[in-house]
């Protein structure tokens, strides 16, 4: 059986390596925060971190992430508390939430590299990931605001993260 | 909703008896007895204190809320409890909420069903959920008098807690809780006679207060239909039939999905209740293996009755029915259309249309059904329990009391999920292999078999005196009827000449507060796309096609008249007779618009323009009062930047500001995206579109500027999920004319067509 690490845990799983990875992340693993939307790569309802990288779990197969990272949006932060999680309550973002979980994780690959990004950078970086709601706006929002958070708190004498 | 929907007065709240001290469970036969059914309507702990269906205190003091509406990111389920907290005088951080199951205790108090539509739930909700805190703060009071030793009358609710100033005693919900004493009894009259707060009294209600459903969609815990897991649980992938309905599937062939691992059968649907035509639903133990067995099946069909129905054809045969005075029955008849264009010194027609649109929430339609003792129980999000479980239960021949629904989260609702065909795999399947079975819908099976918003065809022919005020309006209205499609008499409304029921949900909008003296609108069931699409409620539903004409023709007729399209609308609204009060508060909010986006101010430069419109939606007696002014620019192909859209909403009172302002520019760019982005069509009986790449909703980079005006005017709370959607087409129709002089009469409005009316502008 496939090993695969996720939310640095490393667990087995019984499917074939053709299965696409989203399938294996819910059902397998029964985590459901990572969304079902499109099947196709062209809502990012399904993203996820592979070695730190945004990517479509519902276009990865099984087979491409022996040996490397996962990430979910249960594994984003130990308590629901990354700076995009606190800044997405802030602001209100999620209307029904279905896909916010990947616009989360797509949101959070930017900032990962960038805590300074302009929003043409944010609207480039997310135009993957649709919201029928339509809360873009919000969203950008969030990811300014959360964006500001990562800068201050890496500006401050003491790293609170780091503690 | 129409007048003539009256409630069930056995479902009226308000001739309910507060059952207090004991669960409401068991009054339902069907649902008490079986084990888990009645877990959302039990008490916590038997010491709960359940002064209404509708919430229960526990020991602890956590007051949850049971929202009997489906909750699709409107955040009903939080308004409710903010209703509720309120008149209870509950601390908001003790404000819990869950999701009623399909028991008709759960049935709206107005509706008298469980259905989740019209942007009703806050307007008919607003007075039982206060009613229903009234009652539990007068029992918690005079519990708490009687403990304390103290008259009622002197004693002060705040923050869950219930106060004595002059004795300094003090005890909170859970203590009075505990204590076993709150036991007071509401006789239906008494709770009519409660009185409730004034708003000058309120603490909660008009405050933008953190919705209680939020952090659970930042971290995956909320959980959604597609998120049911159940022990033993095996997966349901669809084939879908070449055609949308009306096949029947001739032979399946499931040879080489047995080599599929983890398959276990082909199940062919026979479906009484006829929601679904020629499907097929291989099942396996992952859904992954669902999948490759679908896909290895080999179905042969009889595509039946609607295998040439095109979107050309369905077109046709509106405009044939439109032509015939025969056709269709009328909703509105008021003066003498005929005589009075005749003697008009301007006569004008114009043909407005808009194409199919599909629903397409981000969760995939699914379900997931389970077979325990003689009780089904299914596990979906749904808009209308009261009959998506009646069709559950049509589908395998048991009585509706069989079926329990258990609501979840509903990752996009829309008007889709008012339907129930996606219990019918899920129900049918696990009855074939005897284990509860998910049925998740593909994307494409979503987008194909959506019961899309139909294809409408409208053709207004008005006069105008020679002075240039309007005095004639011919209006007929061409659709699908989706809500006749429900079956539900109550649901269709009489015509004005009493000749038969039409379908309102059709031409709500078109019976406008404009005082014109001959106005005429007539209804027409295509029959054709009642068959071929079959169709649903679209988010707005007819309000997004009526206003489509209504909206663009009085600005064609306003340059006709060579007036402002803006005041040729304010001297029509002067609430003459029926529109007293409507006309005058969609005035001000046109008003309003205008003035927020600086409307005629000041020289916009080449190829830009401003553009307004107005709308009273969903229906004259639920309306609600909004204005859009959009400021479009237009280059030379006919390309059309939306710069912003300022919309003006009079919602009469709010109970979460920043809920309103979340769902008014969702609806707001929904109808942006409806009106320049969303296309769907059909050829061979078939949509043709079957994921984002083909039907393609509005995407970040292009959304624009919006600025909002809620106007809090103190009269009850109106609905605000769905009216923005339907002024946005109208207005930006209307400011492309202005910026270009094209006239655009279909939706969506695409650049070729904007280039070919600028050359003949």
């Amino acid at each position: 059986m496939p090993t695969i690490s996720i939310n640095g845990r490393n667990v087995s799983v019984d499917a074939a390596n053709d299965t696409p990875l989203l399938w294996v992340i819910r059902e397998q693993l029964q985590m459901t925060g990572t969304k079902f939307g499109c099947g196709a790569g062209l809502c990012g309802a399904c993203t996820v971190h592979v070695n730190g990288e945004a990517v479509r779990s519902c276009q990865t197969a099984l087979s491409d992430v022996a040996g490397k990272k996962i990430t979910t949006i249960e594994g984003l932060s130990a308590k629901g508390d990354h700076p995009l999680q606190k800044a997405w309550i802030l602001e209100q973002v999620p209307q029904c939430g279905y896909c916010q979980s990947g616009q989360i994780m797509q949101a959070a690959s930017l900032l990962a590299k960038n805590t300074n990004p302009t929003k043409d950078e944010v609207v480039a970086h997310m135009d993957g990931n649709l919201c029928r709601c339509m809360t873009y706006s919000r969203i950008q929002k969030a990811i300014m605001r959360a964006a500001n958070d990562m800068r201050t708190a890496s500006n401050a004498p003491t790293n609170r993260s780091a503690t | 909703m129409n007048k003539h929907i009256k409630a069930d007065s056995s479902t009226d709240l308000t001739r309910r008896s507060f059952i207090v001290g004991t669960s409401a469970a068991g009054l339902a036969l069907g649902f008490a007895s079986v084990p888990g059914s009645s877990a959302l309507a039990a008490p916590a702990t038997p010491a709960a204190f359940d002064p209404s269906v509708w919430y229960s205190i526990a020991p602890d003091g956590l007051v949850t809320v049971t929202c009997g509406k489906a909750d699709m990111g409107q955040h009903i389920a939080s308004t409710m409890a903010q209703l509720v907290a309120e008149e209870l005088g509950a601390s908001w951080k003790d404000m819990r909420v869950q999701l009623a199951s399909n028991d008709p205790k759960y049935n709206d108090p107005v509706l008298g069903a469980q259905i989740t539509g019209g942007s009703w739930s806050t307007m008919m909700n607003f007075d039982a959920m206060s009613r229903a805190g009234a009652a539990g703060r007068i029992a918690l009071t005079e519990a708490a008098a009687g403990i304390m030793g103290v008259p009622a009358s002197e004693l002060v609710v705040r923050d869950s807690r219930i106060s004595h100033a002059k004795s300094k005693k003090s005890l909170s919900f859970a203590e009075i809780v505990k204590s076993g004493k709150a036991t007071k009894k509401f006789s239906a009259d008494e709770l009519k006679a409660l009185k409730l707060k004034t708003p000058d009294q309120y603490t909660l209600v008009g405050q933008s207060i953190p919705q209680i459903d939020i952090p659970s969609k930042t971290n995956g815990t909320a959980k959604y239909g597609i998120d049911t897991f159940l022990p033993g649980m095996v997966y349901g992938k669809i084939v879908m039939p070449p055609v949308r309905y009306g096949a029947t599937v001739k032979s399946v062939d499931d040879s080489a999905a047995k080599k599929v691992p983890g398959f276990i059968k082909a199940v062919t649907l026979e479906d009484k209740t006829g929601t679904t035509t020629g499907w097929v639903v291989a099942v396996a133990n992952t859904y992954a293996n669902a999948k490759k067995a679908a896909d290895a099946l080999k179905v042969t069909y009889d595509n039946g009755p609607n295998a040439k129905v095109s979107s050309e054809s369905l077109l046709a045969e509106a405009k044939r029915l439109q032509a015939d005075n025969a056709s269709g029955l009328f909703f509105v008849k008021n003066g003498d259309t005929a005589e009075a264009l005749g003697k008009a010194s301007k006569v004008m027609e114009a043909e407005y249309t808009t194409n199919i649109n599909i629903h397409a929430p981000m969760e995939p339609m699914n379900a997931t059904a389970e077979l325990k003792g003689d009780i089904w129980h299914v596990y979906t999000g749904n808009q209308f329990a009261t009959r998506s479980g009646a069709i559950a239960a049509g589908a395998l021949g048991v009585d509706p009391k069989f079926i329990v629904m258990h609501q979840a989260w509903l990752g996009g609702g829309f008007g889709r999920r008012l339907d129930g065909d996606m219990l019918i795999p899920a129900v049918l399947a696990a009855k074939a292999v005897g284990k509860p079975v998910k049925v998740i819908y593909s994307r494409e099976d979503d987008t194909t078999m959506d019961f899309s918003r139909p294809l409408t065809f409208q053709k207004i022919k008005a006069g105008l005196d020679d002075s240039g005020k309007l005095v004639a309006f011919n209006h007929d209205v061409v659709s699908a009827w989706p809500t006749k499609r429900w079956g539900i008499p109550a649901f269709l409304s009489p015509d004005v000449e009493k000749k038969g029921a039409l379908d309102a949900f059709t031409v709500n909008g078109a019976d406008f507060f404009y005082t014109v003296p001959n106005h005429n609108v007539r209804a027409i069931i295509n029959e054709l796309a009642q068959s071929a699409t079959p169709s649903g409620q679209l988010r707005s539903v007819a309000p997004g096609w009526t206003f489509w004409a209504v909206e663009s023709m009085l600005d064609e007729l306003a340059v006709a008249a060579g007036k402002d399209p803006a005041q040729f609308r304010i001297d029509m609204l002067d609430g003459a007779g029926a529109n007293a009060g409507g006309a005058q508060r969609l005035r001000n909010t046109l008003l309003a618009a205008m003035g927020l986006a600086g409307y005629g101010t000041k020289k916009l430069p080449k190829g830009e323009g401003m553009g307004v419109a107005c709308v009273s939606s969903q229906e004259r007696a639920t309306a609600s009062w909004t204005a859009c002014v959009a400021h479009v620019a237009v280059d030379d192909s006919g390309e059309v930047k939306v710069k912003k859209l300022t919309v003006a909403t009079d919602v009469g009172t709010q109970v979460n500001p920043d809920g309103i302002r979340a769902q008014v520019e969702g609806a707001a760019l929904w109808g942006m995206s409806l009106a320049l982005f969303e296309k769907a069509t059909m050829k061979d009986g078939a949509i043709e579109q079957t994921n984002f790449d083909t039907y393609t909703p509005m995407r970040m980079s292009q959304i624009p500027e919006v600025a909002l005006a809620v106007i809090a005017n103190g009269e009850p709370a109106t609905g605000v999920g769905e009216p923005a959607v339907t002024v946005v087409a109208p207005a930006l129709a209307n400011a492309i004319y202005n910026a270009v002089g094209a006239r655009v009469r279909s939706l969506p409005i695409t650049a070729e067509a904007v280039k070919a009316g600028m050359k003949k502008a």
